[in-house]
């Protein structure tokens, strides 16, 4: 974020990616499930990987998703938005208020719409005005916080008798692919050994399916799309890369900022109404947000600033999530259990690769996992909540170093 | 007139503007603004509300020192809120753990929290020397982390213990009770608003006394400068971050030590991000905070009345947010325009340009 930060110097071409992105993210996903259903035999908690965990999941790494999604717009133009919380709580209110009133489909424009407004006020802010984007986006969160207050104690406290909660919002109902679905639950049920484990998450992922979820699957493709593969997409991120090259080529700098920017609000607007619109939720909640739009910047970060990495980042936020949420601390200690397997892959690939000092800390982090998992019962739920914090800070320091994130990012641009 | 114009005009401006913008807000949604402002300005002489102001003032006050010294540098402790968070509980359990002679007590208790804040803002500041990780992610990091600390460490198979519908951490023992000054019917002013005075003058004498505080200054007006200078970057964050972790660990001491004597769920939250603000609004000068953090308190403490009047009093936290966002854009807009005068002066004096 600081300039004098940025290497002075050009780093060496990189030689080229024998590996195609999509099948990075194939492996992953492969190599995730091969390590969850490994983990689910070696501690004999089936949960890990059962339709109903998998379910919460999904709809927990939602708004996750959708707030990194709306960090990805405004960092890939070069603005910094630490004002995901504020839109994303604006959202919330936004989504509740058309929701009651017209149905789920008209609450997802709303807090489109609000979240966008905040988007406005960052864009103004920062753009026009030259604001640093970190002070910007405090203000933001301050703001959309006592905003939704005073207008929920405005026009809910009338109809739900509490200032503090809206009045029942219908959700979306959901989608199944019976016929795959009911086949799947069989074979979950057989309990055999990687292959129930397959069928669980399966089964999961096509049971209950509400249109957001898909919604949000078709914003992610479509970001990556729009971003990487039209001229349009390029214009931006060239804002958040080199300004000032762009804009010597003709490219009408602020104008891109301020579509990023309140693309990135309505997205987070949207996230927000991924959590009002959540079956489990009645509606608008005070505190609802607990803080979900820095974990959507965190997952973002943890994805590199890239929309396939983001989408790994919320999947495995909202897993957690669900996964405690589903099954408490007990479940959740598998888990650290697989961390450990995870870690004891990564020393053996450091080892073939000679690289003595990280497979020691990695040797060195497992025996401490381990040590955690083989002392403790149970983690408890205080922790296990803030455990994507834990990760991501853990991710930036071993891996910011790898991390590239737009070379502009937050650097505060004046035409001139 | 130039200081006038560049320091006190952009604050008056921003805090105008969000009057008239809260009171449009207040007429849309049907009340009488002039009714509710004079209702805040009343309620300062009611009740303990002019003491609640001075004590809220004082706890601003501190949050605000610790964001102010890493924003000398452009450093963005946003993990205020956490520090604060971790140094409060883990000295109400030492301080409710210990025996000592009274006033050494509430030392040790003090110390314990400004170590403890220390400490938690060392880990960003640590992985930004080393690892060089952003502070201000890490320290939104830090922020959750800190939460769920706290809430683990107060839990009754933990430290704490469960008292009615609350649960808390042991009481300190009379003898770390900091006394505060009696202002009978009035309420009682905590005696360790006086710390937030001393820190507020430390901080004065720091920044424009010592090698510190130029270097700090040095390091937030041109890094590369400083650099050049002799100023070892390094060194200066984790200073920096040190000392506003430890200034924010002192932040609920007045509370704890001057009225609730424990750690309990009715921790209030988001002082931090109101010393985030607070800073903005006073330019880190420790004069401009001080009015700040009696703005916040007054907003926050006489916008209690505005419930007696229909009007929910949320609309001080809108003030509040307007305020911010305002000022800063009031201060850049002023500076772009001094600038442009500047230009135009020189332009006058090397006679490019005609007088206008």
């Amino acid at each position: 974020m600081n300039p004098s930060e940025a290497p002075s110097t050009v780093p060496p071409p990189r030689k080229a990616r024998r590996i195609p992105g999509w099948a990075v993210g194939a492996l992953g996903v492969a190599g995730a499930v091969v390590l969850l259903s490994t983990t689910s035999y070696l501690t004999d908690v089936p949960q890990l990987t059962s339709t109903g965990t998998i379910q919460t999941a999904v709809r927990l790494a939602l708004p996750i998703l959708l707030a990194a999604l709306g960090g990805l717009w405004a960092e890939r133009a070069g603005v910094v938005n630490i004002g995901l919380e504020g839109m994303m709580i604006m959202g919330t209110w936004g989504a509740a208020w058309a929701g009651y009133q017209w149905g789920p489909w008209a609450a997802l424009v709303a807090a489109a719409v609000f979240g966008a407004l905040g988007g406005l006020l960052h864009a103004i802010a920062t753009v026009t005005f030259g604001v640093n984007h970190i002070v910007s986006g405090v203000a933001i969160n301050l703001l959309g916080a006592g905003l939704t207050k005073y207008l929920s104690t405005l026009i809910f406290f009338p109809l739900s008798n509490n200032p503090r909660e809206s009045p029942a919002v219908p959700k979306f109902d959901t989608y199944s692919a019976s016929g795959l679905s009911d086949w799947l639950g069989e074979l979950e049920a057989q309990q055999r050994v990687g292959l129930s484990d397959v069928a669980g998450i399966l089964r999961g992922l096509v049971t209950g399916v509400s249109p957001l979820t898909m919604l949000a699957i078709l914003l992610v493709i479509g970001s990556y799309l729009v971003l990487w593969r039209t001229r349009f997409g390029l214009r931006l991120r060239s804002c958040g890369e080199n300004p000032v090259a762009a804009e010597s080529l003709g490219v009408n700098v602020y104008w891109y900022k301020y579509v990023a920017v309140i693309g990135s609000g309505a997205l987070a607007g949207i996230g927000g109404a991924a959590l009002v619109l959540n079956p489990g939720q009645p509606g608008y909640l005070e505190g609802q947000t607990n803080g979900r739009g820095f974990i959507g910047l965190a997952a973002m970060i943890f994805g590199n600033w890239r929309p396939g990495g983001l989408l790994g980042g919320a999947a495995l936020f909202g897993y957690a999530d669900g996964l405690q949420l589903r099954s408490g601390g007990k479940t959740f200690l598998a888990l650290i259990y697989g961390a450990v397997l995870l870690l004891v892959v990564i020393v053996i690939w450091q080892l073939v690769r000679r690289r003595w000092f990280a497979a020691a800390f990695g040797i060195l982090a497992a025996g401490l996992l381990y040590a955690v998992y083989y002392s403790v019962d149970e983690v408890p739920s205080e922790l296990t909540t803030y455990a994507p914090h834990l990760v991501t800070l853990i991710v930036l320091a071993v891996a910011s170093q790898r991390l590239r994130m737009p070379a502009a990012d937050g650097v505060v641009y004046r035409r001139g | 007139m130039g200081i006038l114009r560049g320091k006190l005009l952009p604050p008056v401006l921003a805090i105008l503007f969000s009057a008239l913008l809260c009171g449009i807000a207040l007429v849309v949604s049907g009340a009488n603004p002039l009714q509710a402002f004079g209702v805040m300005f009343a309620q300062v002489g009611e009740g303990t509300t002019a003491v609640d102001i001075i004590n809220s003032t004082g706890t601003y006050y501190i949050a605000a020192l610790a964001v102010a010294i890493g924003f000398q540098m452009n450093l963005f402790n946003i993990g205020v809120e956490g520090q604060y968070r971790v140094a409060a509980v883990v000295a109400a359990v030492v301080g409710g753990s210990i025996a000592l002679p009274p006033g050494i007590h509430a030392l040790v208790i003090i110390l314990t929290a400004a170590v403890a804040g220390a400490l938690w803002a060392a880990i960003p500041a640590i992985l930004k020397v080393t690892r060089g990780v952003n502070e201000v992610i890490s320290t939104i990091m830090m922020n959750g982390l800190a939460l769920g600390l706290a809430a683990y460490l107060i839990g009754a198979d933990v430290f704490g213990e469960l008292r009615g519908n609350n649960i808390r951490t042991p009481e300190i023992p009379e003898s770390g009770w900091v006394p505060g000054i009696p202002f009978g019917s009035s309420g009682t002013v905590f005696g360790l608003v006086f710390l937030a005075a001393l820190l507020g003058i430390g901080y004065w004498v720091m920044m424009n006394r010592t090698r510190f505080g130029f270097e700090l200054r040095a390091s937030g007006e041109s890094s590369t400068a400083a650099a050049a200078g002799g100023v070892n970057a390094k060194k200066m964050v984790l200073i920096a971050m040190l000392l506003s972790g430890g200034i924010a660990g002192l932040v609920s001491m007045p509370e704890i030590l001057g009225r609730d004597h424990t750690y309990n769920l009715n921790f209030p939250a988001g002082i931090g991000f109101s010393g985030i603000a607070i800073a903005l609004l006073g330019r880190n000068h420790p004069g401009g905070i001080a009015f700040g953090a009696l703005l916040w308190a007054f907003l926050d403490k006489s916008g209690l009345a505005l419930d007696n009047v229909g009007v929910p009093r949320e609309i001080v936290t809108i003030m509040q947010g307007a305020i911010v966002l305002s000022v800063v854009v009031a201060y850049e807009v002023v500076r772009r325009f001094e600038l442009a005068a500047q230009q135009r002066q020189v332009g006058r004096q090397l006679g490019t340009v005609d007088a206008a």
